[in-house]
């Protein structure tokens, strides 16, 4: 049932809220171009830059737009990162999931109902979108393989590992670290139940690559995935792509 | 003795696959650095352990 609270005193949240533009009544837009239209119609860029201004150092912001990141996966992990990538204003966003959003990956991931059964690639450009409508991402759906990861990772620099199998983080992260040279890589491993949210951090192994979890507790031990602790990783992951970010010319 | 992870482990000699079962990796869930390179899934095997190698090992778990 809907409910909405209202206060005894004051209780007048109509009286403070400045007009605004208002969202359609239902969004039912299927076609992630549209999507990007319709909130660019919303929000200018201009109007949306301002509030970068007001919240970002400029020099920040540049190093920021001018950044190019792929996430691999688009669970749990990479919807979150995604997220909160775009968000920070990161100009370009490679987007890589051979998956359709199903029922199950509601308890965490960034889908919506309405998500469920879309191709994860065209769900997170939704929703992307709605977040910062003038920023570039760019969608593969496909299986990452031994075979194509230099195709679609090649030349970035920076790659969030955002997958949920074992064997195929280890595979990804395997064939990173020895086909593309020029990558470091940020990775997800170990967010899995209840346990403390301390447990989880980032930590460097050799020269290219982060590890970002508590490096133990497995889904196959029966404890689940929950909202709260696969978002503490993402948000690992996505810091340290941050701070990649900003050192890199340092 | 080769240093795994830190620790002194009496491996040299041994093909780095066989050690990783010996040791209860699931070799499909693991990256292996030796001596600051990774080594490749089908190299696992061909590598042979030396006296001073310093080798670490990344094991994977599921979730994400």
């Amino acid at each position: 049932m809907e409910q909405e609270r209202k206060l005894s005193k004051d209780a007048d949240p109509e009286k403070d809220v400045q007009e605004g533009k208002s969202l359609p009544d239902q969004l039912q837009i299927e076609d992630p171009e549209e999507v990007k239209k319709q909130m660019q119609q919303i929000l200018s860029k201009e109007e949306l830059d301002r509030a970068f201004d007001a919240r970002f150092p400029k020099e920040m912001q540049q190093k920021f737009r001018g950044a190019r990141v792929a996430i691999a996966g688009l669970g749990g992990l990479g919807s979150n990162i995604a997220v909160m990538l775009a968000r920070s204003g990161i100009g370009h966003l490679l987007l890589v999931d051979f998956d359709t959003v199903d029922v199950t990956n509601l308890n965490r991931q960034m889908y919506l109902v309405p998500h469920v059964g879309m191709p994860k690639t065209r769900a997170i450009l939704q929703i992307l979108y709605q977040v910062n409508p003038y920023l570039d991402y760019e969608t593969v759906q496909a299986k990452v393989t031994p075979e194509n990861v230099k195709e679609l990772f090649g030349g970035y620099p920076i790659v969030c590992e955002a997958f949920d199998k074992p064997d195929q983080k280890a595979m990804l992260v395997r064939e990173l670290l020895g086909q593309c040279p020029e990558s470091t890589v940020v990775s997800g491993n170990g967010m899995a139940g209840v346990g403390d949210s301390n447990g989880i951090r980032t930590a460097k192994f050799g020269n290219r690559l982060y590890v970002c979890g508590d490096r133990t507790t497995d889904v196959g031990g029966g404890v689940g995935l929950t909202a709260p602790r696969v978002a503490l990783c993402a948000a690992h992951e996505a810091n340290k792509v941050l701070q990649l970010i900003l050192q890199e010319d340092s | 003795m080769v240093t795994v992870n830190g620790e002194q482990k009496n491996a040299a000699g041994q093909n780095l696959l066989a050690f990783l079962k010996t040791e209860g990796y699931e070799p499909e869930r693991v990256v292996v650095e030796r001596n600051l390179d990774i080594v490749p899934r089908d190299e696992l095997e061909k590598v042979v352990l030396e006296d001073e190698d310093v080798v670490e090992v990344l094991r994977f778990v599921g979730g994400g």
